[in-house]
């Protein structure tokens, strides 16, 4: 099965000698390599979705018995929270806020990139982001499950967490609209709203592809209910293209929006280390940061075993590592800037909230916070590192502890050292470990049903960036595609 | 290849959609409705231990409410009357009455110094332990001129009508907060605290918005809402939220 052409090809296009053009002037790579035609690129990205029930791998078995582990933990935790209350954790005076928040921003930063990918790169017209962003948009809106969950369950009395909307109640009261934690609400419930539109917009087509395609007649009705009497004809992609175009309008400016109000939350108040200008543009780069850090840590175990290698190409990787690289950078900046404000300002609190942060008790959160953050990503200058998937997962993984870490500097290094010495503290986690892992149990599980009953790759839309959608397409290149088409092994099987 | 759904589920997004709107609305209101004081609270009628009718006392026979609840201009509450304070009639006044029963045996024990027990009168009217409200503080604030209360029916409605007694204000938040906006038309002259019934007259309506605008002067309450937010503590009921959560 694993022995397609396709799929042995090696990663690095001037060894393998077969490089289609995607434009033979510009001489740029094809987007989609190897023998495809369109056919065959449907049958590699359904293989994974049309295998029967029973015939699921073992490894993807144990990897979603994992996961579910971990969401059910979570749901113990919940379960015990709201029992409990919020003293199961290590928050007290003066560090009110700590891993709940932390875990918060952390997920709602990772969603950006699939937003960065699937609107402003689609308005840009990149068309890198074909292959790339069915999975990146399904990690934002999973990203944001998990960030709402924290959130919501960071308030103490859960069952209270209905003040947090407008509704008409017997108090008189409303939410208080001058509040950044008022606006944090509006912002993630329109970011997870217009995204999860997104995201179902761009799948519609591809579910009517498999419900075409069905054998079965759960199959046949599951991806027929979704794919909602989409027929394929002139009339639907137009209005399709239209409303796809409008849904990227929505969603681009949230990509600056959602974080910008995030950032609010610290900086709207008058906290050393929290009250900095500088932290809305800073928070939306570390989102988009270490958003494409983790669509990196998904996609390539799932282009390896999934057998995308065809569809997601080293080009792919680097592009994404370019963007790591220069948000990173900025991070790197804002990082400096803030210190240089604080000398510059010359307020004492300030200067003393930062050098506490570089030299106090959390030393060791801020510089693992530098080094994953600051000095990692910087090896992507160097073109052998950006190319390879081995690299680019283990600093991809770096990036995401760093950035976890940003987080816990900015809330809790800022919180521990308050005006009054006699309240100082340091805090420890007590079960908070377990809400982190809970998450990503969550975040795990459903991104793992989502490989499985959805289609992993745009398939329509990266039909339409192949050489094969140029209307003028048969005057060249007449490489393996253009006599292989018709025989070409589609990988099917992938490398399981 | 035959359909798989049949041709009415193309309704369901629009069905959904609506459905969604409806069904969201309802529901909100639902909880506004049937979860509000207005509908749990409102018309609370218990059974008292003694037949008590305010309509004969307070309605026919025209007694001031304070001569029972006798601390509701000097304390937190109105007060409940001992036996005592029945006693003072009923000791000539009917004083074989089977309805009084368990008024003359409070009485007798007392007497006997067998124990010192009220009747176990039950509650209509509670506020919760987390909000303060103080009876004095309504039923006459200002001095001199501007010395104004709000009536006892304004809250607990025409006693002197109700056979037993039962609640008729919600005694929601928004209930309390919709006249400390606006008490003027609440407001009253002292002298007239007990009257049922009363109404006021155009000076009387001219002076009340004058007295209201000079103890609660306009948009006080959320002036008083961000000095609370500012940390300073007032204890006038329209200072924002600690004026009540203490």
């Amino acid at each position: 099965m694993a022995t397609a052409t396709a799929v042995v090809l090696p990663d690095d296009p001037k060894i393998r000698g077969d490089v289609t053009l995607e434009d033979p002037v510009g001489g740029r790579e094809a987007l989609v390599r190897g023998p495809h035609d369109f056919h065959s690129v449907t049958e590699l990205v359904c293989a994974v979705n049309e295998k029967p029930i029973l015939e699921t791998p073992n490894p993807f078995k144990f990897g979603i018995a994992l996961a579910a582990a971990g969401a059910a933990m979570f749901g113990g935790y919940i379960g015990y929270l709201f029992w409990e209350g919020p003293g199961i954790w290590g928050n007290n005076n003066p560090v009110g806020w700590a891993w709940d928040i932390v875990n918060f921003v952390f997920w709602v930063g990772i969603g950006h990139a699939g937003t960065l990918i699937s609107a402003i790169l689609y308005l840009f017209r990149q068309k890198w982001r074909t292959s790339i962003n069915r999975y990146a948009e399904a990690m934002t809106i999973f990203a944001v499950i998990c960030a709402g969950s924290c959130v919501a369950l960071h308030t103490g009395r859960i069952w209270m967490d209905y003040y947090l909307f407008p509704i008409p109640n017997q108090m008189g009261l409303w939410p208080n609209f001058r509040s950044p934690l008022e606006w944090d609400v509006w912002a993630v419930n329109t970011y997870f709203l217009v995204s999860t539109l997104f995201w179902f917009t761009g799948l519609v087509p591809d579910f009517a592809t498999l419900r075409d395609r069905a054998t079965v007649k759960w199959r046949r009705m599951f991806y027929g209910a979704l794919a909602m009497g989409w027929r394929g004809s002139m009339r639907h992609w137009v209005t399709y293209e239209k409303a796809y175009q409008i849904l990227a309008a929505f969603s681009a400016p949230l990509v600056l929006s959602v974080h910008t109000i995030v950032s609010f939350d610290f900086a709207v108040s008058q906290l050393p280390g929290w009250h900095t200008t500088i932290f809305p543009p800073y928070f939306v780069a570390g989102a988009i940061f270490s958003g494409f850090a983790m669509v990196n840590t998904l996609m390539l175990p799932a282009r390896e075993w999934l057998g995308l290698k065809d569809l997601v190409t080293v080009r792919h990787i680097e592009n994404i590592n370019k963007i790591i690289l220069l948000t990173g950078t900025m991070v790197g900046y804002a990082y400096a800037m803030e210190f240089f404000v604080a000398a510059y300002s010359g307020n004492d609190y300030e200067g003393f909230t930062f050098i506490n942060r570089m030299f106090g008790p959390y030393w060791w959160a801020y510089w693992t916070m530098v080094s994953c953050n600051v000095i990692t990503p910087q090896l992507f200058w160097f073109r052998k590192i950006r190319s390879s998937p081995a690299w680019t997962f283990v600093l991809s993984i770096f990036v995401n502890i760093g950035m976890w870490f940003e987080r816990f500097v900015i809330t809790v290094t800022s919180l521990h050292r308050d005006a009054l010495v006699s309240s100082w503290d340091y805090f420890v986690p007590v079960t908070e470990v377990f809400f982190l892992l809970g998450t990503f149990g969550l975040f795990f599980t459903l991104f793992l049903l989502f490989v499985r009953f959805f289609p992993v790759i745009a398939m329509s839309e990266v039909k339409s960036v192949m050489p094969q959608a140029n209307p003028h397409w048969e005057g060249y290149g007449h490489g393996a595609h253009a006599h292989g088409g018709g025989n070409a092994q589609p990988a099917t099987a992938g490398g399981h | 290849m035959a359909q798989i759904f049949p041709k009415w589920t193309n309704q369901t997004p629009l069905l959904g959609l609506v459905g969604t709107l409806v069904g969201g609305g309802l529901a909100t209101f639902a909880l506004y409705w049937w979860g509000s004081p207005w509908h749990t609270d409102v018309g609370y009628k218990p059974k008292q231990p003694v037949p008590y009718s305010h309509k004969l006392h307070a309605g026919d026979m025209n007694m001031d409410c304070r001569y029972c609840h006798a601390y509701v201009e000097r304390g937190p509450h109105g007060g409940v009357p001992s036996t005592q304070v029945c006693m003072n009639c009923h000791s000539q006044v009917k004083s074989d009455s089977p309805k009084l029963e368990l008024v003359r045996k409070s009485w007798s024990e007392f007497k006997e110094g067998k124990a010192d027990k009220s009747v176990p009168w039950v509650r209509i009217h509670k506020v919760p332990d987390f909000a303060f409200f103080n009876h004095s503080a309504h039923v006459g604030v200002g001095v001199g001129e501007n010395r104004a209360a709000v009536g006892c029916e304004t809250c607990h409605g025409r006693i002197d009508t109700m056979e037993e007694v039962k609640q008729v204000a919600p005694l929601s938040m928004a209930w309390c907060i919709d006249c400390h906006s606006d008490p003027a038309p609440n407001l009253r002259p002292v002298e007239r605290l007990t009257a049922m019934g009363w109404k006021p007259d155009l000076n009387w309506t001219e002076k009340a918005r004058h007295i209201a605008t000079t103890l609660n002067p306009p948009g006080s309450l959320s002036q008083a809402a961000r000095r609370t937010a500012e940390g300073k503590l007032e204890t006038h009921a329209t200072a924002g939220c600690s004026g009540c959560h203490r």
